[in-house]
């Protein structure tokens, strides 16, 4: 295997996996940290390499609109984008899933201005978990090449657009080792998208978004469709389907391609921890170091990384973390004025759940701010002392926060 | 020349250049070469953010046999490599390295002409006149980002020319990676410790 391994950043492999899917349409624009990758199928369209209908655009609200239009008419399409430039898309992000388009978008996490700074964190995908989308966190390189291909998978079955994010800089312009499947073996896993549902065809006029009102209405044959509640409640039936399609999915390709990446959760050291550390992304491949070192100390933990974001796999985590002491969040993102949104979630979903653990957040960081292993077992002992203090609720932990005073 | 242990558990790796002499491509064409030598977990990253031309950066690599989990840029470094002895004045090279690491140069003077702490092993080589011999000249600059890895080779014994060499081609095609190839070759002879 190892002729196939070769070491790229990660948005080399995001492209890498967009051209074993074989996509049709690209459409996006450039924007730190992402460009690259849009640079990299650009430069493969150019060379042949790719055979697909590359677009550019002025914006990234354009280059969400083309992706639109393509899966409309039953292109396979690619965007990516990242930070302001996912704000500048919002509209078009919360019409892709409304029209049910499987698209597959790479958000590369940078900070959200201002004040301007291209550094990670993840407050620009966590700032449309409510649009509709799947969103799929991945945790190194060989991760987001693996997802960006089962993406497409998930989509094309459940109609839904999945974001596939992974943290700006700290996995796309790290090089590392990556496996490179085959194309006979994607082929296999991926087949193309013929399915007819979203196709428009001349000979079979039909009118593609339609004002839908409140009540139900009847269709041009005189049958009774579903108002917005209904057409919204679908869609909603399908993101919660999506907590059976992403595992199912990840072993599909496991069978196929040889790796698998947990479902909707993954976890290091877990079985005996009473306290979990949970983080999303590449923060828990660095949570993976910060648990061994707190062993060692004698301190049983573990961790439990979020693959899955939306759906939220709320039975998963239930069913992780009831028996547990200490549940500590670490969030790249805030909810201002409250808290990380990982941990708002993860917090709802214990209640009333027998055994739960008690649920600490903290904040990390947000525009780059470095973090290390030894950041974290830090953070991880105050959460404990602060357990063994009697708190069971807490307000958000700052890590290597310098105000003044 | 002493080499440097194959079974240390991770090396961790500093690059100093200027912006658009190539340290990336350098600590690219390093994970590459040491993947192919043998080391399973390689990373290589650039500093985080924006660069200018001419001012001094930094790149970060580390070489390990098992894959890497730490993502943070190197700060402790066992090994330093300058692309530029001008950027010893400049840029603090050796701030954090380890007791007794080595720090490569590219320089045509002796490693005691360079002036720098004592505890540390100082490795130096002419890369640019490697690349000047070599032809690899870009805009007019010597170009020393893969030259260098010929240095690196030599003093520190982790990674072979093999491997030195198909990572370069593997980046590189035609005569732009034989030229490489021949610098790296010229590098690695007039490496001195």
């Amino acid at each position: 295997m190892s002729d196939d391994v070769s070491v790229m950043t990660g948005n080399e492999a995001a492209a890498t996996a967009a051209r074993l899917a074989r996509v049709q349409v690209i459409a996006a624009y450039p924007i730190t940290p992402q460009s690259p990758v849009v640079e990299q199928l650009a430069a493969w369209v150019e060379s042949g390499e790719l055979s697909a209908e590359f677009v550019a655009v002025e914006s990234e609200h354009s280059a969400m609109t083309v992706c639109i239009g393509a899966s409309t008419v039953g292109a396979r399409t690619f965007t990516a984008t990242s930070s302001n430039g996912l704000a500048y898309m919002t509209e078009q992000v919360w019409w892709a899933p409304g029209a049910r388009l499987p698209i597959v978008m790479c958000v590369v996490n940078r900070a959200m201005a201002a004040p301007w700074n291209v550094l990670n964190d993840q407050q620009d995908s966590m700032s449309v978990r409510d649009a509709g989308w799947v969103q799929l966190f991945c945790r190194d390189n060989q991760e987001i090449l693996d997802t960006t291909v089962q993406a497409y998978r998930i989509a094309e079955r459940l109609h839904v657009p999945v974001m596939v994010c992974y943290d700006g800089f700290l996995l796309s312009h790290t090089m590392m080792p990556v496996a490179v499947p085959s194309p006979e073996q994607v082929d296999a896993f991926l087949p193309p998208f013929t399915q007819p549902f979203t196709v428009v065809d001349p000979a079979d006029p039909r009118n593609v978004g339609p004002v839908v009102l409140a009540d139900p209405r009847a269709d041009e044959t005189g049958a009774v469709r579903g108002g917005y509640m209904e057409i919204r409640a679908l869609h909603h039936r399908a993101l919660l389907d999506a907590l059976t399609v992403i595992p199912e999915t990840d072993a599909e390709y496991a069978a196929a391609v040889g790796r698998s990446w947990g479902g909707l959760l993954w976890e290091h050291l877990l079985d005996d921890a009473e306290v979990v550390l949970i983080a999303a992304g590449s923060l828990g491949t660095q949570l993976t170091l910060t648990v061994e070192a707190l062993r060692e100390q004698g301190v049983k933990a573990g961790v439990l990384g979020i693959r899955a974001y939306r759906p939220f796999p709320v039975e998963a985590l239930r069913e992780k973390l009831a028996g547990r002491r200490l549940a500590l969040v670490f969030d790249k993102a805030l909810s201002y004025g409250y808290e990380g949104p990982i941990c708002s979630d993860l917090r709802g979903s214990m209640l009333g759940v027998e055994g739960a653990p008690a649920v600490f957040g903290a904040a990390c960081g947000l525009g780059g701010r470095d973090v290390t292993p030894d950041d974290l077992a830090e953070a991880a002992r105050r959460a404990i002392a602060d357990l063994e203090a009697g708190a069971r609720t807490r307000e958000t932990d700052w890590i290597n926060l310098h105000l003044e005073g | 020349m002493d080499t440097l242990p194959r079974d240390h558990d991770m090396y961790e790796i500093r690059w100093h250049g200027r912006g658009g002499q190539g340290a990336v491509t350098s600590a690219k064409v390093l994970a590459d070469a040491a993947f192919r030598s043998g080391f399973e977990g390689v990373t290589s990253q650039p500093s985080f953010g924006a660069e200018r031309r001419g001012a001094p950066i930094t790149a970060s690599s580390r070489l390990a046999h098992e894959p890497i989990r730490i993502l943070s840029q190197v700060t402790t470094p066992d090994i330093v490599v300058v692309l530029d002895d001008s950027l010893l004045a400049v840029a603090n090279a050796t701030a954090g390295m380890k007791p007794g690491g080595t720090i490569i140069v590219n320089t045509v003077k002796t490693p005691a002409e360079l002036g720098l702490d004592g505890g540390l092993r100082i490795v130096t080589s002419d890369v640019t006149g490697a690349a000047e011999a070599a032809e690899l000249i870009v805009g007019g600059q010597p170009m020393v980002s893969t030259a260098i890895l010929g240095a690196f080779a030599a003093a520190t014994g982790l990674i072979t020319m093999e491997s030195v060499e198909a990572a370069i081609s593997h980046a590189f095609h035609g005569p732009a990676a034989k030229k490489n190839i021949d610098a790296a070759r010229i590098a690695y002879d007039c490496t001195r410790a």
